[in-house]
C-alpha cells in the first residue's frame, strides 16, 4: 500500500506541472481529471475511502463538467479551443499512460488487499476513519457548519442563475440589432446564429 | 504493511498546492487561473485528510466537504463570470480587463 501511496502521489505532481504548462486548456482538462483521479487514490491510501469516493465524483465528475461546457461554449480558436478537430491522436498519450498507472495501482491494492484480509475488511494502511463516524460527526459537531454551506450553495445557485440570465438578456438585444442591421444591409442572408441558447443550462 | 509517515501526505500536498500558485502566477488565462485555484483547493484538502488520518479523527473529512462545497459554489460562479467576461471583452486574457468602471 505505501507503494500505491507514493506512485500516485508522483502521479499526481506530474499531472498538475502538465496542468500548468499546456498551451490549449483542453490538454490541460484532461490532465487535471487525471491530478484529481491520483489524489482520490491518496485518500484511498490513507484510510478515507469515502473522501475518495466523493472526490471521483464530485471533482473529477461535475466540476470538470462544468469546465468543459465553458470551454465548449466559448470555443476559442487561437488558444485551443473546443473544437474536436485540433485534438490529435498524439495528445492522448500523456493522460493515457498516466491514468493506465493509476489503473495498474488500483488493481494492486485490490489484490493485495483481497490477499492480505480475506475477512471482508478492507485493509488500508494508517487509521481508517469509517463512513458513519464522519456522518456522525457532521450532523451533530459541525450542524451550523453544514447549514452555512447549505446556504453557500444556494447564494451560488442564485448568483449563477442571476448571471447567466443577464447574458442571455444581452445577446438577445445583440441578435434583434443583428436582426436590424441583416434587413437594412442585405435581402436574403443566412439565418443568424443563436450562440447564447444553451447558457442558462450550464449552471444548473 | 508499515503505515506511511503522515508528513509524506502533507509534503505531497505543499508540492501540489506550490504548483497550483505557480499556475495562478504564471498564467494570464482566466480559465487556467481557475484551474489553478481548483489544484489549491484540493492540495488543501490533501493535507486536512492526511492530518485526519495521523489522529485518527473525523475532523479532517469534515472539512473536506466544506472545501467540496466552497470549491462547486467557487466554480460555477467563477466560469459564469468567465462567459461574461469573454461576452464583453472577447478575450479570455486577465490583463485586459484590468480597468474597472462605474
Amino acid at each position: 500500500m505505501n507503494l500505491v501511496f507514493y506512485l500516485s502521489a508522483v502521479v499526481a505532481v506530474i499531472a498538475t506541472a502538465m496542468v500548468i504548462t499546456r498551451k490549449s486548456a483542453m490538454h490541460s482538462l484532461l490532465y487535471l481529471v487525471v491530478s484529481f483521479l491520483a489524489i482520490s487514490l491518496i485518500f484511498f491510501t490513507l484510510g478515507a475511502p469515502f473522501i475518495a469516493a466523493l472526490e471521483v465524483i464530485v471533482y473529477a465528475g461535475a466540476i470538470m463538467v462544468l469546465f468543459i461546457f465553458a470551454i465548449m461554449l466559448l470555443n476559442i480558436s487561437p488558444s485551443g479551443g473546443g473544437s474536436e478537430g485540433q485534438m490529435r491522436p498524439g495528445d492522448w498519450v500523456g493522460p493515457s499512460v498516466l491514468s493506465l498507472i493509476l489503473l495498474a495501482e488500483l488493481v494492486y491494492a485490490l489484490v493485495s488487499g483481497a490477499n492480505v484480509s480475506p475477512s471482508g475488511q478492507p485493509a488500508p494502511s494508517g487509521a481508517a476513519v469509517a463512513p458513519n463516524q464522519v456522518g456522525a460527526s457532521l450532523f451533530t459537531t459541525y450542524l451550523i457548519g453544514v447549514e452555512l454551506a447549505s446556504v453557500l450553495l444556494l447564494s451560488s445557485v442564485i448568483g449563477a442563475y442571476h448571471l447567466g440570465q443577464g447574458h442571455r438578456e444581452e445577446e438577445e438585444a445583440e441578435r434583434e440589432e443583428m436582426v436590424v442591421f441583416k434587413e437594412t444591409a442585405v435581402e436574403e442572408g443566412v439565418p443568424e446564429a443563436a450562440p447564447g441558447e444553451l447558457e442558462p443550462e450550464k449552471e444548473r | 504493511m508499515a503505515s506511511i509517515p503522515y508528513w509524506h501526505g502533507l509534503v505531497a500536498a505543499s508540492i501540489i498546492f506550490i504548483l497550483g500558485l505557480t499556475g495562478l502566477l504564471v498564467r494570464r488565462n482566466i480559465i487556467f487561473s481557475l484551474m489553478s485555484i481548483e489544484i489549491m483547493l484540493n492540495a488543501a484538502g490533501l493535507a486536512f485528510i492526511s492530518a485526519g488520518a495521523r489522529w485518527g479523527q473525523p475532523d479532517g473529512q469534515i472539512m473536506f466537504l466544506f472545501i467540496l462545497a466552497v470549491a462547486a459554489s467557487e466554480v460555477s460562479v467563477g466560469l459564469a463570470l468567465v462567459l461574461h467576461l469573454f461576452h464583453q471583452y472577447k478575450t479570455l486574457n486577465t490583463d485586459e480587463a484590468s480597468r474597472m468602471r462605474g
